[in-house]
């Protein structure tokens, strides 16, 4: 399925994906997703529609753990999350909440706007918008086993009922 | 050593870049606990694994600062109850990270997560500490377990005598300048060296605190008598010590000399964003704030106290003054160092994180600039995305504080 791309740069922070100010007073992850990178790009939340997929830069998620800027995101509709590094916190959060992270070296040549296929379990990423396609290292397989289950809550919810 | 802890707590042989189960020796959570715990009902198991080693403080907007707050506070309080926390620290007792080393919590050897993202902070005692999000809190509550990576290693040796109003704070920002803010993304970050076997544990805490804004997974000091000493007066328990073997290998070594390092500053809007006090000096203020996890210690305090005693802070500037804990509190007070603060014009503040996430407490207005003893100068960081924060030492905080401008301390 084809998706939109939203392409941001280095070093985005958990603080303007999801700024400090709303850390404990919003709970609904609905309502936290009308605040998804509000203070970097005020127009996401109008125009994201469902699937759509955010590519970045290096060290994506920097900053702190907040479990929202993932949250706000997928709620919004995020579907993948591309960069060319992730921080560590936010790379596990995503995992966690279903959300998967992929790695791709260089992002350069994908734009905002660009429509991408991505395939998550072979890591078969297709810009069909330039044409160009790449493949990432996919995740592995006790990872896509969390994702697929929809987060780890979850897997582990399924995990303890089977006695594992 | 964070091999060395690793294997401890996965009770195997490990090598970085492994995948291991640990078992987890303590977890903090503090506000986000509200939310952890109807993650942890979800999982529908009925008790946290051990009560004994999960720690939670209230500390991050303190007392509540609205109806929201006051509602997180109390689903805090009743799951504490119901899961028999005893290790429950409510608002009077200060930041999360002070709060834990001063009451005995962190040891050395012992592998420690928390809920937040300057968990690191635990490894000046030799513990490997690292932090992690909500979802993985709850699940650690449940199980008591966690997967990690085991972290390839970076040794920073740090030598010379610091100069005159340079501070561990300084030799910090400094690095992070050099490695920059992805520059030990996911590595373990041991700081050694003469000048850090020659600090206090405070001191070491501000290193292993910001090795977070390098992107560590954790940062760490070896275990040697001062570790001993602080320990020996807070807790009564044996512990284990897991320093790096003389051999050890490490990933990369750093070197920096510190002996004429200069008082730094962390310019808007990324903590790598570091310069010598003297490339921004001038710079107007409207807030100063010296305080957090950081930089509230009794220390930073004092080294603040000493600048401002007898003074008077700029009128224009609002100096707040958060101590990171009640303990940290009443010893500036019987000190004598609150007294001072508040003459010159200082606003004390209860222990907490105050307004460093932007919560509350000395929330900054639009085109304002504020220096902090913090560690993060986010666009929005302090509630305002058109408001600018530098970063620095607490002299440096006061310095500036008096003169209503960015000023090298060591000329005040």
């Amino acid at each position: 399925m084809r998706r939109k791309v939203f392409k941001y740069g280095d070093d985005v922070n958990t603080d303007v994906i999801f700024p400090g100010k709303y850390t404990y007073t919003i709970t609904d992850p609905k309502e936290m997703a009308q605040h998804a990178l509000e203070d970097l790009d005020p127009d996401f939340v109008k125009s994201v529609k469902k699937g759509d997929i955010v590519v970045a830069g290096k060290y994506f998620g920097c900053g702190s753990s907040r479990e929202q800027a993932v949250t706000c995101l997928k709620e919004a509709g995020i579907s993948v999350i591309v960069a060319q590094s992730f921080a560590r916190i936010y790379y596990r959060n995503c995992i966690n909440s279903g959300l998967p992270p992929l790695i791709l070296e260089d992002t350069s040549e994908i734009n905002h706007g660009d429509e991408l296929e991505i395939n998550v379990e072979t890591g078969k990423i297709t810009n069909v918008t330039s044409g160009k396609s790449y493949t990432v290292n996919p995740l592995p397989p006790f990872v896509m086993e969390i994702i697929n289950d929809g987060g780890l809550i979850p897997h582990l919810k399924k995990e303890l009922s089977h006695g594992r | 050593m964070a091999e060395k802890i690793l294997r401890r707590a996965s009770s195997q042989e490990v090598v970085p870049g492994d995948i291991v189960d640990c078992a987890v020796d303590l977890a903090m959570s503090h506000e986000n606990t509200a939310a952890i715990s109807k993650k942890f009902k979800q999982i529908g198991v009925p008790y946290v694994w051990d009560p004994s080693k999960i720690v939670i403080p209230i500390d991050h907007c303190v007392p509540a600062a609205n109806e929201d707050y006051a509602k997180n506070h109390k689903i805090i309080r009743e799951f504490v109850k119901e899961q028999k926390i005893t290790n429950f620290y409510d608002i009077k007792a200060g930041v999360c990270h002070q709060v834990l080393c001063e009451k005995g919590h962190v040891e050395p050897g012992i592998l420690i997560v928390g809920s937040d993202s300057h968990t690191p902070t635990y490894g000046a005692f030799g513990a490997f500490a690292a932090g992690i999000g909500r979802t993985e809190m709850a699940a650690v509550y449940a199980t008591g377990k966690i997967w990690l990576k085991v972290p390839e290693s970076f040794k920073v040796i740090i030598e010379g005598d610091l100069p005159e109003r340079v501070s561990a704070k300084d030799v910090i920002l400094y690095i992070i300048g050099q490695l920059r803010a992805d520059g030990a993304n996911y590595k373990a970050v041991e700081f050694c060296g003469n000048t850090v076997e020659d600090m206090t544990l405070g001191s070491r805490m501000v290193l292993c605190n910001m090795s977070a804004e390098m992107g560590a997974k954790a940062g760490m000091v070896a275990f040697d008598k001062r570790t001993k000493t602080y320990l020996s007066e807070r807790a009564d328990k044996e512990y284990l010590i897991l320093n790096a073997d003389e051999n050890a290998v490490y990933e990369k070594n750093f070197a920096f000399g510190v002996s004429d390092l200069e008082p730094q500053v962390a310019c808007p809007h990324k903590v790598d964003n570091v310069s010598p006090v003297t490339d921004v000096e001038g710079t107007e203020i409207h807030q100063a704030v010296l305080g957090t996890c950081t930089n509230g210690r009794i220390e930073d305090l004092l080294e603040a106290a000493s600048i401002l005693k007898g003074r008077t802070v700029k009128d224009s500037v609002r100096l707040l003054v958060i101590p990171a804990s009640t303990e940290v509190y009443l010893d500036a007070l019987q000190m004598g160092i609150i007294y001072n603060l508040v003459q010159a014009g200082a606003v004390i503040c209860n222990p907490n994180c105050g307004p460093c996430l932007g919560a509350h407490q000395g929330a900054l207005a639009p085109g304002e600039v504020c220096i902090s003893s913090s560690n993060r100068n986010f666009r929005g960081r302090m509630g305002c995305k058109e408001a600018e924060i530098y970063l620095a030492s607490p002299v440096t905080v006061a310095a500036s504080a008096l003169t209503g401008t960015i000023t090298d301390p060591r000329g005040v």
